[in-house]
């Protein structure tokens, strides 16, 4: 029995339960509702609950065990030289899993029929790979008998738990329903008993913020760790070269990816603090309600573009155009993508970013502290200048480490406008790469996740991923320690 | 100190009405500073203009198409070499048999027309013709055999650098460098736009085709991305919206004060800052790796995306349940509801509105995302169409902002084009889901 049609039938089994218990309830109240503890429905949702907890449960912890129980088994039954080592038994059961799949599937189709005792006959003649290539599964090489023997029993073991975890799961939805019928009497307590296993529920969902930073950690830190075995990690952290090399000896030095993404991050701040700052206090300071309503979403607007957008317009738009008025006639290079390409549109982007979060910190400063200057004989600039942005600037600081942090992370402007040759060079006109291209670069197409040019990306994510929580904890405790001063 | 150091001769008293020189000095710093101010604006709504407006010119011309409009007699002799119409058979058929009977029509035609074709040999007269024509007119056919023996006006595909010479990439200077196409060509294909033959029409292939190869990008078109992007969304709105809603419940109405509590809150602003690489990285890892998904699937995208825009939708729904007034959960608690019934009879209800505009803007983002989708693979050449749900959730796909980074990466510049035409159709989801929102949220905005 699938595991579909298992949900389904609890699905079914639970709506019976609601049904049951709703009536018996009612029964039982004779007609004066007064006398439940909970109103009807809760009994009925008590029932429903009763029979799909401990179904789910059953079923979860099948689903876990049975895979690892039945591999551990086949593994043992497998020839010692096929299980010499921990890489050669995965790839053996890797092969008895795709064939006893196959099998499946062949039989399905008809290509391989099953004899009495259950085991496979190729139905016309040739090889089991040609039997199972004419139902469409696509084996690399013929099969081995040891291997096929396995598959055998794999698929036999798969069948009867599969036939075994149907009946444990029923037979404990079933115990759950006979126990809600016997427990639904007026005096039960259902509706704390139902709003308990809801809240639980709510507990878990928010729970997921914690699991999903787990699940970063630990994705990053043990391939990291497989990285270091292979590759000395003061070489990755000091290295001055990149250069990886799929056949071996290669030169995995993090320095001048680490050089890039800097000096990338370090122009779109150019770009973006300057325009988004003063936009922000034209905006607070000087617009009317009405200009403000109007031009506040349109650059808003530029928040809301996908990043892809930018990159196309760096690949296309940006690019070309520094270097054909810029870098050629100052003979700085002649190549489209480079780190001003790419750093100059991340800025674009970093804009809506800052002037929103600086407009914020600018109108949090307290109106007394403007007027005070107002009344002194300032002028707006002077009190912008000398009172609102002395004020706001712990604000304005951790807005700009959040911005920096955002260009550090950005990946598809750099990976269309800024190149990937990785380099130590000033010139700005010249291409560049940074850690997440090379994140993207080593992680699609073919990748070996037994190489260290595949593993370095995790090395590579994992060090983006401090720098980058690192700049936000910095970020959010200047502008929470800051924020409290004029509360 | 003593009053004596103070200078007792009056200095220049001005008029109230007369600024004197300093005065004037910060007046102009003033105007100054007022006017980096409006030149930062301007230099932001000037780039995002620029932006779109090159976008939108290069983009446009995606959805026009040129076109050869000739009449093709769809005969037995070639396409159903038995003779008796059984689809199985005619199958044995390959696109070369469909491109002697095209190519063989196409020069019937240009006979018939008299139209002169100069020099060119008849190669590349069919060159004209786009390879991905024969493969067409085979799918018609096998798709409703019933045309067999009839004649019918196709509208064929004109190859890539034709369709470029009609929008203007392509020119005379470009062809003579060109290997695909030369000058003689071009001014062959002028006299067939004279004639009526070749003409440029609205191309709704671009918003159905799949992907094509590099060498043919004017069959190449967005249906997979436009599905892969659809059951993305599907996915992670059902999978998102649920368990963001019961989280920022459980926060908002529920948590205890502990530590338990601060480290999620901790959690979801952190998550909320994490470059969007890193999830493609916890996909490929946990969900492909770890757990065998199948790679490319739309399935491994939505969980990615998922508890990427999760902490977003978490944030939007806590702040939409924290407008709902405390009068409201008091009044609930007074006349004897549980607080879960005070949740989901009273307060729910009235922060739904919000909670939906919030699910819609992360949604727009999640759409938008492309780096996480490029690391689980969605990146690769897909031309099939994924199956039907449920299991086309496993079948590998592609998604819109991919399929735009994917065709910006090849050489062919007409592939820019098909990139730029990709942002107009992504753009233009965008901006139905951002103004539903920025609608609802009008309708239904409420003051306490």
């Amino acid at each position: 029995m699938t595991v579909f049609l298992l949900l389904c039938l609890m699905l079914v089994l639970a709506v019976a339960a609601f049904v049951v218990c709703r009536a018996r309830a009612l029964a039982l109240s004779g007609g004066k509702i007064g006398v439940l503890h909970s109103l009807p429905g809760y009994y009925g949702w008590h029932g429903a609950i009763m029979v799909l907890l401990p179904g789910l449960a059953v079923l979860l912890v099948w689903l876990v065990v049975q895979p690892m129980v039945i591999e551990s088994r086949i593994s043992a039954t497998l020839p010692a030289e096929l299980t010499a080592d921990d890489s050669a038994r995965a790839l053996a059961m890797a092969d008895v899993r795709r064939l006893a799949a196959g099998l499946d599937v062949a039989i399905a189709a008809g290509s391989v029929t099953v004899d009495a005792s259950g085991t496979p006959q190729i139905a016309g003649s040739g090889t089991m790979r040609e039997a199972l290539a004419e139902a469409g599964v696509a084996l690399a090489e013929d099969v081995s008998p040891q291997i096929l023997t396995a598959a055998q029993a794999y698929r036999g073991l798969s069948a009867t738990g599969a036939a075994w975890r149907a009946l444990a799961v029923l037979a404990a939805a079933l115990a759950g329903f006979a126990l809600a019928v016997r427990m639904t009497e007026p005096e039960l307590r259902a509706r704390n008993r139902v709003e308990g296993v809801v809240e639980g529920l709510l507990m878990a969902a928010s729970t997921i913020a914690i699991l999903t930073t787990v699940g970063i950690v630990w994705s990053m830190l043990s391939e990291t760790f497989n990285f270091f075995s292979m590759y000395p990690a003061a070489d990755f952290f000091f290295g001055l070269t990149w250069s990886p090399n799929f056949r071996g000896d290669s030169e995995l030095g993090f320095i001048p990816l680490l050089w890039g993404t800097l000096y990338i991050s370090l122009i779109s701040m150019l770009v973006a603090v300057p325009i988004g700052l003063f936009a922000a206090i034209y905006l607070a300071e000087y617009a009317s309600p009405a200009v403000r309503g109007w031009v506040k979403p349109l650059i808003e607007v530029i928040a809301g573009i996908p990043t892809v957008v930018f990159g196309l317009f760096a690949l296309v738009t940006v690019g070309p155009l520094l270097r054909d008025y810029f870098a050629e006639p100052l003979g700085l290079g002649n190549s489209g993508s480079s780190v001003m390409t790419a750093g100059i549109v991340i800025g674009i982007l970093n804009i809506p970013f800052i002037s929103s979060l600086a407009d914020d910190i600018i109108n949090a400063v307290p109106q007394a502290l403007r007027d005070g200057s107002y009344g002194l004989g300032a002028t707006k600039s002077e009190t912008v200048r000398q009172v609102i942005i002395p004020a706001a600037l712990p604000g304005i600081v951790g807005a700009v480490l959040l911005a920096a942090s955002r260009a550090i992370g950005e990946t598809m402007i750099v990976s269309m406008g800024a190149g990937a040759a990785a380099k130590l060079d000033l010139n700005p006109f010249e291409a560049m790469t940074t850690m997440t291209v090379k994140i993207v670069g080593q992680l699609t197409g073919d990748t070996d996740f037994a190489s260290p040019e595949t593993l370095v990306a995790f090395a590579l994510g994992m060090t983006l991923f401090v720098i980058t929580l690192g700049l936000n904890i910095l970020a959010l405790y200047v502008v929470r320690k800051y924020r409290e001063q004029y509360e | 100190m003593t009053d004596a150091a103070v200078p007792t001769a009056r200095p220049h008293r001005a008029s109230l009405l007369a600024d004197d020189a300093r005065m004037k000095r910060r007046k102009a710093a003033e105007t100054r500073f007022r006017l980096y101010g409006l030149s930062a604006i301007a230099v932001s709504l000037a780039t995002l203009a620029i932006m779109l407006w090159t976008i939108f010119s290069d983009g446009v011309s995606a959805f026009y198409q040129a076109k050869l409009t000739f009449p093709v007699t769809l005969s037995s002799d070639l396409l159903d070499p038995m003779g008796n119409g059984n689809r199985d058979e005619m199958v044995k058929v390959t696109t070369v048999g469909y491109n002697k009977l095209l190519t063989r029509a196409f020069e019937a035609e240009l006979a018939a027309k008299g139209i002169d074709t100069g020099e060119l040999s008849n190669k590349d007269v069919n060159a004209l013709i786009s390879k991905d024509a024969a493969g067409d007119l085979r799918a018609m056919v096998l798709a409703n055999p019933a045309v067999l023996d009839t004649t019918i006006t196709a509208k064929m595909l004109a190859a890539g650098r034709i369709d470029g010479y009609l929008k203007g990439r392509v020119t005379m200077q470009t062809a003579e460098r060109d290997g695909q196409i030369s000058p003689e060509q071009l001014q062959f294909a002028d006299r067939l736009i004279d004639a009526g033959i070749l003409s440029s029409q609205w191309n709704w292939d671009f918003f159905t085709n799949p992907d094509a190869s590099d060498q043919r990008p004017e069959a190449a078109g967005l249906g997979v991305a436009i599905l892969g992007s659809l059951y993305l969304m599907i996915l992670v709105a059902v999978m998102c919206v649920p368990v963001g809603v019961a989280a920022s419940i459980y926060l908002e109405e529920f948590a205890p004060k502990n530590r338990w509590t601060d480290l999620i809150e901790v959690n979801i602003s952190n998550l909320a800052a994490v470059p969007s690489i890193v999830y493609g990285i916890l996909g490929l890892a946990i969900f492909i790796n770890f757990m065998g998904f199948p790679q490319s699937s739309t399935l491994v995208g939505a969980l990615v995306i998922s508890l990427m825009v999760l902490p977003t939708i978490i944030i939007a729904t806590r702040a939409s349940i924290r407008a709902v007034p405390p009068s409201i959960r008091d009044a609930a608690l007074g006349v004897g509801a549980s607080k879960m019934q005070m949740v989901v009879h009273h307060v729910l209800p009235l922060a739904a509105p919000g909670i939906l505009t919030g699910t819609i803007l992360g949604l727009a983002t999640a759409l938008g995302e492309t780096a996480p989708l490029l690391l689980i693979g969605m990146v690769a050449f897909v031309d099939n169409y994924p199956s039907a749900p449920v299991e086309g959730f496993l079948d590998p796909a592609t998604a819109l902002p991919v399929q735009v980074y994917g065709w910006a990466q090849r050489a062919d510049p007409a592939f820019i084009e098909r990139s730029s035409g990709a942002i107009i159709v992504l753009l233009a989801f965008l901006v139905v889901m951002n103004v539903a929102a920025i609608i609802l949220r009008r309708k239904f905005e409420r003051r306490w």
